[in-house]
């Protein structure tokens, strides 16, 4: 069910645009069904979790890496669960309104659906790596709606920062997470929340620490990296009102309650996350006040209410845990209300700026009358939801374990007390500011009521707001009981949800801040010409963007130490150093001859001296080419003579083929080459690549006969005993090729298949002509296509094709086989392409070549897929026996049929490069 | 007999490296393919050496080669073809696009 439950987003992410074209329902639709359905799902399956149940699903997927599949249902994830799908279906309905069709679209929902699984699957991952996956998704999602109005700067910026951001937080809290699963020994919650005290007395634990809190503070936009969440205000607002109230930035207060059993407890944990949520409070409430727009003012009070809920975790006494839960659920609702309530003023006015947002109570009173009960909500007063939290928060702050001897416990209700102060100033200019406050002032459009519905979420919402303010012991107690249980892991002490606990200090300190609040508004004037004045202030954005833009400085300063622009030089540093990493590992070491050397023959010497001969004529005669050609084909018929000498026809054939292919090629390719290479070295650099070549030559040499002098022990045995009963042929070589090794083949013929289409490409549109006369200056042969070849290419085609049936059937027990088969084929056929010329052999060998290719390789592909239709691994094969006459009795494998795909393949291949080039001369015959 | 095969792998290398340093396209392709022969004979001897057999089974033979360098060196020399072709393609594109066949620019 929790797989299910999971994978309802991103069927929806996958079902949007298909349904929204092919059905020709709204995107809006899809998106809230789906949505809908997986909370309806959540509510129905999460039942038992109210009593303490914990539902767990378990698959392995990479389980070397200690990576599963497992999800896992327990009160924390319940709650934020509830959240991210009760908010999402709202927002849904609210991004109905506030998003035209056009604009929005099935990529809006796609995007918003993608993000609610991502944030569904972090929240309900069992598996610590399972949940770092998830975790950079929500990252990635919120990139891609934070940039949704992708034609603007600010978007982008905005999205690139904010990816940036929590994108390297991501990287900090997966080395936290492996570490921690290292010491655990699993990367299972159940066994690391069960580990007890384990990580937190490793010597570790502050690393771990830290790196924890880096993600945490990133993506939870804690000082001193909240400065990318008001530049994400960028969104459209749905986006805002759903990643910045309810869940993105909430991802990293579930870490705190998720680990908190795990890292909690130690003074460094106090020090660290109550401070990071003490300065994070206070310099959000600070700067809330200074916002001109609207939804800044919101972000910097989302980035001061996420320090108070970090505060109260780093508190670390278990009413504080239950206190941090209960802010948690109150933030995200009277939050998600009050982005939506911005969100339809800055629709229905045209603009989101409070110096010209005035008085609008008179024109949406509907819309105005909610925004202040959430307002009010977030200034904490009494009968609303976020008075009771920020009671529980205050009465905390007075209870500190840690600091009773300490001189300076005041501090923290002092600080939450002046935080209490700016949140009341800031909700009462929100209030204030927009409703009232004399007239407006040039705005773009005429100020009314939104469209029914679109004010529909935002009254669940506000009514949430009430309901929990005033009866908490109905609506919200059992959720934050077992959400706090999970938080703890140990029995729940006793707390009282309940507006009125006597007239103690938290009620003092919230009247302190209401007062305060009030006076400290009606002074704003000479508040916002002060902060004006502060000379410096400082960009986390200009900060985070300079440091992007060094190490890109940085990247291409390495760049230009490192690379010279030149091959030549590159291909000297790569070569020089192979041979000196051979040199050390092979210097001092001695290779004893360990058996019987094997005696020379005279055969082996004349051909040796062709061969070695061969390649120092190569080298020395690499000026004149045709001459370096010729000199190159012996090197290629004397391999071909070495492998027939040393038991090996089917290399033998294979080699000759190839040979021909490719002085073809060669010779094709010779005519628009310059023929001659001009002189291009100096002294110093020929002796340099000579001392190379000749060191690299020996080592070659040292290294051959190290190894040819030693004891041979192979796996061939193997081979060679099952060949026959096991693959059905004779010619192991074959047998290996198309059965035992089989895959390895097919990933070999796709190469070729690749290099071909590679070619086609680069020959497509290639502009080039040969010259008119050779080096020598004489001119070409003026017949193109002389007749004798014409007719003796005629006659040979049909023996050609014979001979390569013949080598193909009988592949599997004699030499021959696929490969073989098919070389001799393409060479046969090129043979038509070079006597008659491209257009007319193209006349009568009607096929695409490149359609050969894939046949080939899907033929290949397709009998290794046949073998799982019958239960067998991919590429098992069977075979019978049949006689046919002239050839004899061979058998059909289903190995024949992949033969026959190589075969294809080659074929198809040989034409597509050899007649490709000879195109190139038939173009330029043509013209 | 190993020591003459070991020499001949050997010079062909360092024909091969001296080829692969050389400032145009064509002798870099040569280069390339003689490092290819070097290459699959170094592969093929590793299997020992074997005179007057084939790897073929029940035929009577009775020493038997190892088959299966032979069928590692059999897919080598048909892939070294396409790529050898593909590299003289690149040649002839680098020429037909730059009119030149130096590989650093024109830089000597």
């Amino acid at each position: 069910m929790l797989y299910l439950l999971v994978s309802i987003p991103f069927i929806g992410a996958l079902l949007v645009y298909p349904a929204t074209e092919r059905l020709r329902l709204p995107p809006s639709l899809v998106a809230g069904l789906m949505a809908l359905s997986a909370l309806v799902l959540l509510l129905f399956i999460g039942f038992p979790v109210y009593s303490g149940a914990v539902l767990l699903s378990r698959a392995e997927w990479i389980p070397q890496i200690g990576l599963s599949f497992s999800f896992r249902l327990d009160g924390l994830g319940l709650l934020f669960a509830e959240l991210i799908l009760g908010i999402g279906v709202l927002v849904v309905l609210y991004a109905r309104y506030y998003l035209t069709e056009l604009e929005a679209g099935p990529r809006f929902y796609a995007f918003l659906l993608l993000f609610m699984g991502a944030m569904l699957g972090l929240v309900l991952s069992e598996n610590l790596l399972l949940m770092m996956v998830f975790w950079e998704l929500t990252s990635l999602a919120s990139f891609l709606l934070i940039g949704f109005r992708r034609h603007t700067s600010e978007a982008r910026q905005g999205a690139r920062l904010a990816l940036f951001v929590t994108g390297g937080g991501g990287f900090a809290l997966l080395a936290a997470v492996l570490i921690m699963g290292q010491i655990v020994g699993s990367y299972e919650l159940s066994d690391v929340l069960a580990s007890g005290r384990l990580v937190a007395d490793h010597h570790l634990y502050p690393l771990v620490l830290v790196l924890f809190l880096i993600g945490v503070g990133t993506k939870s936009a804690q000082f001193p990296f909240h400065f990318w969440l008001p530049h994400a205000m960028a969104a459209p607002t749905p986006v805002s009102a759903y990643l910045h109230s309810a869940t993105m930035v909430k991802a990293g207060i579930f870490l705190l309650g998720r680990f908190f059993p795990v890292l909690a407890g130690s003074e460094l944990w106090f020090y660290m996350v109550s401070g990071m949520g003490l300065s994070t409070l206070l310099l959000g409430a600070y700067l809330a006040l200074f916002q001109h727009d609207l939804k800044g003012l919101l972000a910097y009070s989302t980035i001061s209410h996420l320090g108070l809920i970090t505060l109260l975790f780093g508190l670390g006494t278990p009413l504080g845990e239950i206190a941090a839960i209960f802010h948690v659920i109150n933030h995200a609702v009277f939050k998600a209300s009050l982005f939506m309530a911005a969100g339809i003023i800055d629709h229905e006015s045209g603009t989101r700026d409070m110096r010209k947002l005035n008085g609008l109570f008179k024109y949406m009173p509907h819309t105005a009358a909610l925004a202040m009960v959430a307002a009010a909500a977030m200034a904490g007063v009494p009968l609303l939801n976020g008075f009771l939290s920020k009671e529980m928060f205050f009465g905390e702050t007075l209870v500190l374990k840690w600091l009773v001897e300490a001189q300076w416990h005041w501090l923290f209700p002092m600080a939450a007390t002046v935080a209490g102060i700016f949140a009341v100033a800031y909700s009462l200019r929100f209030i204030h500011d927009v409703f009232f406050n004399g007239e407006p002032v040039n705005l773009p459009k005429t100020p009314h009521e939104p469209p029914r519905w679109m004010k529909v979420p935002v009254e669940v919402l506000v009514v949430l707001c009430i309901g929990v303010g005033v009866f908490p012991n109905f609506t919200v107690r059992p959720l934050l009981e077992s959400a706090a249980a999970a938080v703890l892991q140990q029995p729940l002490p006793e707390f009282s949800l309940s507006i009125w606990h006597g007239f103690n200090t938290p009620l003092v300190m919230s009247l302190v801040a209401m007062g305060g609040g009030a006076i400290l508004y009606s002074g704003r004037k000479w508040l916002f010409r002060a902060h004006d004045r502060i000379p410096f202030q400082i960009s986390g954005k200009q900060w985070a963007e300079s440091l992007v833009e060094s190490i890109f400085q940085l990247g291409e300063m390495v760049d230009r130490l490192l690379d010279s622009r030149s091959l030549r030089r590159y291909s000297f540093f790569l070569l020089a150093i192979v041979v000196a990493a051979g040199a050390v590992s092979l210097w001092g070491e001695s290779f004893p001859a360990a058996k019987a050397l094997t005696p020379v023959t005279i055969p082996v010497v004349i051909g040796g001296l062709l061969l070695g001969a061969g390649s120092i004529a190569t080298a020395v005669w690499h000026g004149k080419r045709l001459l370096a050609v010729i000199m190159l084909s012996i090197v290629g018929l004397m391999t071909a003579l070495l492998f027939a000498y040393f038991s090996a026809p089917d290399l033998a054939m294979t080699q000759l083929l190839v040979e021909i292919a490719s002085v073809i090629l060669v010779l094709l390719a010779m005519y628009f080459l310059p023929q001659l290479t001009p002189p291009e070295s100096s002294r110093i650099r020929l002796a340099r690549d000579i001392t190379l070549g000749v060191i690299a030559g020996i080592g070659v040499a040292i290294l051959s006969y190290s190894m040819l002098v030693q004891p041979l022990d192979s796996i061939s045995s193997y081979y060679l005993s099952q060949s026959k009963p096991g693959g059905g042929g004779t010619n192991v070589v074959n047998v290996i090729l198309v059965d035992f090794r089989g895959f390895d083949t097919l990933g070999e013929v796709t190469v070729l298949g690749i290099a071909a289409v590679g070619i086609v490409a680069m020959i497509g549109g290639l502009k080039i002509w040969g010259p008119e006369k050779d080096w020598l200056g004489r001119s070409w042969a003026g017949d193109r296509h002389p007749v004798l070849l014409t007719t003796v290419s005629k006659l040979i085609l049909p023996f050609a094709l014979i001979v390569s049936a013949y080598l193909f059937l009988r592949g599997h027990n004699y030499p021959g086989g696929g490969f073989i088969a098919g070389l001799v084929t393409g060479v046969a056929l090129t043979l038509q392409y070079i006597a008659s010329g491209s257009d007319r052999a193209r006349q009568r060998l009607p096929w695409d070549n490149l359609k050969l290719v894939g046949a080939g390789i899907l033929i290949a592909t397709g009998t290794g897929l046949g073998s799982w239709v019958f239960g067998f691994p991919f590429l098992t094969t069977t075979f019978a026996y049949v006689t046919l006459p002239i050839v004899g009795k061979f058998e059909i494998a289903s190995a024949m049929l992949f033969d026959l795909g190589v075969y294809l393949a080659v074929v198809g291949t040989v034409l597509l490069i050899l007649a490709g080039m000879g195109g190139l001369h038939q173009r330029e015959e043509n013209v | 007999m190993e020591l003459i095969l070991a020499l001949l792998i050997g010079i062909t290398t360092a024909s091969a490296v001296f080829l692969l340093l050389r400032g145009h396209t064509f002798p870099i392709v040569l280069g390339l393919w003689l490092l290819g022969y070097a290459v699959n004979i170094f592969l093929f001897v590793s299997g020992g050496l074997t005179e007057g057999s084939a790897p073929l089974v029940e035929q009577g033979l009775e020493i038997l080669p190892d088959p299966l360098p032979q069928a590692l060196v059999l897919t080598a020399i048909v892939i070294g073809f396409g790529m050898s072709a593909f590299l003289i393609v690149l040649a002839l594109r680098a020429l037909g696009d730059l009119g030149d066949d130096g590989v650093d620019g024109g830089e000597k």
